[in-house]
């Protein structure tokens, strides 16, 4: 039985055409991956389908839940009809469920709005539901509040109210993105149980090709609001007949070439020598004082010049907190740090000045780490501060156009602002800014974590290159393995604030010796695999 | 739960302690002699000297400070310099007066303020926001006295409903009590709702942005029940900052309206007292004023974490 169907849908927000050819259909029990990159028109689509578009827009077209036609539905039947029979997972678990109510109201809510249940039931049916999704009564009364859980622990949440009534269709905003690599995978799970068990359909928008691989029974591929291929997950992906397929496939396995070989025999360009951080944590009791957490706990590396070197672990496992004591941003509680043989900072000594310019950073947010109010040119050249001579008028532009240049952006790019530039073109803007005072080291922090596939791909292109040709290092660290298995020689995994494992990137993604290590490539979904697994 | 409420009470007599400190060291570095000036220009040093002695002004600074802080503890305040009755008497004949009248004005501007800015909110770029925008820009920017001589002219002088000032006691029974600060409370309550409903629209805005708003709509609530179900507590907790700070204020601020309606209120007794340098009087009512915001302050705390659970748990 068709579920949802969509057809002709177009969409245009204040005029301007967001979608405009949606065709999509999805059976009862199944699983529908929408696949596109940012700006594609994914979320207008499953917002479309919920008649939750933002003011200002207007659809046409026609959209059928469970047969009923949504256009001859008014405000009232509307709000009957959002869940009860199609529930929506957002992306964001940490701020999808309201702060201030206990999660068994909230989940209660759904039954309480729809069926005019008492509140008794619907706690009884909230009971059940968390239950279902993984969260039994022990540790999970219905009187926590969302602060209580975990980002996975609100996610089940948030399904277990998406699914309360029983919905024929299940629209699923990239539920797992904001997660880690091994709940992503007890939350896909748990769908696709779901799925099979309620006969649900499933809408499943992502980003990431694998996911929707290994779990998807049909895909739709969409570019500019518009669907430019579907079918069959398999048959999709086998052919990979249309164009934007295979780019879109290409840059998702996409490994970047590199040609010079770390140079092991000179002195290490960083050198992080049982560094151990610790945190005062708050006090629970007036007069006890409470022990110090320990972050980081005695952590040794070192990077080669020319070595590209990844660090991966969960949220929360201290690679941050690395990253910024290297950087020394914070201050250590044991061991110390070397730069090029050199004592940059150490317990108890801050960190030596002259240093500070042989190593720079590249952060995650390409929106978030720029002065909007500054021009390219004073951005970028921001770094000259750290040098003791710093360049000057013509000196100065030319040494701004060079890293500009060097990062595939243009010398007229240095007059605009940075609200003018895409996302990668922002991220390639912070690698000039890290470029331009030539330092040995660059610590990239999740630095191609919130770019699109096609993107990413060229950014590490570009980090490659830049590597190859300046005998750069980098210290890349990420959540996602794909990425850090593409770029780096070497990798370090982290957990609870140490180093479980550490070799060479093929030899650890291949063969990991740790359970923890084990556990995170089994969980990470793979493109390939999927794929070459038995149909089921 | 309880963790913080003693936290909070511990914050509440260091302040306390502090504060009184503070307006003891201050007091004393005021300049003018408080025996002198009882005594007159021409009085014999003698005198003025055996006064000071009979005033306690010449015991040690510590010495003085504990015995006020002792006698505050006992609810003695002493005894006016100018007036010679108990401080305690004066200040409670205009408590009886400001107290209400501080609630009356802040009843108001809440029941103005909550709606107003909920519909400004609620219905964001329609001819209500716009309406409610315009009047309290309005609100905010006229002189509370001028708007309460309009007031006076209109109810009071060409209508004949309210009397134009004073005050007949509540001996006069409720209802005409009420009836006299009927006028002074709407001149005290305008800006104060203005200010509040302002406030409270921002941050409704703010949080019908939220995502878990997106949630509840997609559950299948209606607009309005999302706003009324997870917008409006979410959105309180500026709200009641202000509310709390508004008490504060109108409680000793209502001078220029307690002038206007002739109302013997705290206001007047502290401007009286500075200008007659009746120290201890101005002392007494300043350190009262201190103590009810601390007092407020502690209340809006309690009232954070009756909206908010995270605080139970959490430090700010």
């Amino acid at each position: 039985m068709t579920a949802l169907s969509i057809s002709n849908l177009k969409v245009q927000i204040h005029g301007t055409t967001v979608l405009h050819d949606i065709d999509l259909s999805l059976d009862a029990g199944r699983i529908l991956g929408v696949v596109g990159e940012s700006g594609s028109g994914k979320s207008m689509t499953a917002l479309s389908v919920m008649q939750l578009l933002p003011r200002g827009s207007v659809w046409s077209g026609d959209i059928r839940v469970a047969g009923n036609d949504l256009d001859t539905l008014d405000e009232a039947a509307l709000c009957q009809m959002r869940g009860r029979d199609v529930g929506m997972i957002f992306q964001e678990p940490m701020t999808a469920l309201n702060p201030v109510r206990t999660i068994g109201d909230q989940v209660a809510e759904t039954v309480c709005v729809h069926t005019g249940a008492s509140r008794r039931e619907a706690l009884a049916i909230a009971r059940r539901m968390l239950d279902r999704v993984g969260l039994p009564e022990d540790r999970f009364p219905l009187d926590r509040y969302p602060h209580d859980l975990s980002g996975g622990q609100r996610q089940r949440v948030v399904i277990a109210q998406a699914i309360a009534l029983r919905p024929k269709v299940l629209i699923a905003d990239e539920p797992s993105t904001a997660l880690d690599v091994t709940t992503q995978a007890q939350i896909l799970d748990l769908l696709r149980q779901l799925v099979r068990e309620e006969d649900m359909g499933l809408m499943l928008i992502t980003h990431d090709l694998a996911v929707v691989a290994g779990l998807a029974d049909s895909i739709a591929i969409l570019k500019e609001g518009a669907v430019v291929e579907s079918g069959p997950t398999r048959e999709v992906f086998r052919a990979l007949r249309h164009p934007y397929t295979r780019a879109l496939f290409s840059a998702s396995a996409h490994v970047p070439e590199r040609s010079r070989k770390p140079a092991l025999a000179r002195t290490p360009v960083l050198a992080v020598e049982n560094v151990v951080r610790e945190y005062q944590q708050p006090r629970r009791r007036l007069f006890v004082r409470p022990p110090p957490f320990r972050a980081v706990d005695q952590v040794s590396f070192e990077i080669r010049h020319g070595e590209n070197v990844g660090l991966v672990g969960e949220s929360g496992c201290g690679k941050s907190t690395l990253a910024r004591a290297i950087l020394a941003l914070d201050g250590l509680q044991g061991g110390n740090i070397r730069l090029n043989g050199h004592v940059f900072t150490s317990a108890g000594d801050g960190p030596n000045p002259e240093l500070r310019s042989r190593m720079q950073v590249v952060f995650q947010d390409p929106y978030g780490s720029f002065n909007p109010r500054h021009r390219v040119h004073r951005l970028v050249s921001e770094p000259f501060h750290l040098v003791g001579s710093a360049p000057r008028g013509a000196e100065l532009d030319r040494r701004v156009d060079r890293a500009l240049t060097e990062v595939g952006l243009t010398s007229s790019d240095a007059g605009k602002y940075i609200h003018e530039f895409s996302g990668g073109q922002r991220q390639r803007i912070a690698i000039a800014r890290a470029l331009i005072i030539e330092p040995a080291l660059i610590v990239l922090d999740e630095a191609v974590s919130a770019l699109d596939v096609s993107i990413r791909a060229q950014v590490l292109d570009l980090l490659a290159g830049l590597s190859d040709r300046l005998d750069l290092s980098y210290l890349f660290i990420s959540h996602d393995l794909s990425v850090v298995r593409a770029i780096t020689d070497r990798v370090l995994v982290m957990k609870d604030g140490q180093i479980v494992e550490q070799g060479e990137t093929e030899s650890v993604f291949r063969n990991p010796q740790h359970p923890y290590t084990q556990t995170l490539v089994a969980a990470t979904p793979s493109l390939e695999a999927a794929l070459a697994a038995p149909a089921s | 739960m309880t963790a913080y409420l003693l936290r909070r009470l511990l914050s509440l007599c260091l302040s306390l302690i502090a504060a009184s400190l503070v307006i003891f060291l201050v007091m004393e570095m005021v300049p003018g002699d408080p025996a002198s000036f009882m005594m007159g220009l021409n009085a014999d040093p003698a005198a003025v000297a055996a006064l000071r002695s009979q005033l306690g002004l010449d015991a040690p600074l510590p010495l003085r400070y504990l015995g006020w802080v002792a006698g505050l503890l006992q609810g003695d305040f002493g005894v006016s310099y100018t007036y010679r009755v108990p401080v305690s008497e004066l200040i409670a004949e205009r408590v009886v007066i400001s107290l209400p009248l501080t609630l009356y004005a802040l009843t108001l501007s809440t029941l103005i303020a909550f709606p107003a800015g909920i519909i400004a909110a609620a219905r964001r770029n329609s001819f209500a926001d716009f309406s409610v925008m315009g009047a309290t820009q309005f609100g905010v920017a006229i002189p509370n006295f001028w708007f309460a001589m309009i007031l006076v002219l209109i109810f009071s002088i060409n209508l004949r409903w309210m009397s134009a000032g004073g005050f007949p006691g509540w001996e006069a029974g409720f209802g005409s009590a009420m009836k006299a600060l009927t006028l002074p409370a709407i001149a005290l309550a305008l800006p104060q709702a203005s200010i509040l409903a302002r406030v409270m629209r921002s941050s409704l805005i703010d949080t019908l942005e939220e995502d878990f708003m997106r949630t509840a709509r997609a559950k299948g609530l209606s607009r309005s029940q999302a706003l009324w179900r997870h917008a409006l507590r979410n959105a309180l907790i500026p709200v009641l900052t202000i509310i709390g700070l508004q008490f504060s204020f109108l409680l000793a601020g209502g001078i220029i309206i307690e002038n206007v309606f002739y109302l013997p209120g705290l206001g007047r007794l502290v401007f009286q007292a500075i200008t007659q340098r009746d120290l201890i009087v101005v002392r007494s009512v300043v350190i009262l004023l201190v103590f009810a915001v601390i007092v407020v302050t502690f209340l809006v705390d309690l009232a954070y974490a009756a909206v908010d659970p995270r605080l139970r748990r959490h430090r700010q």
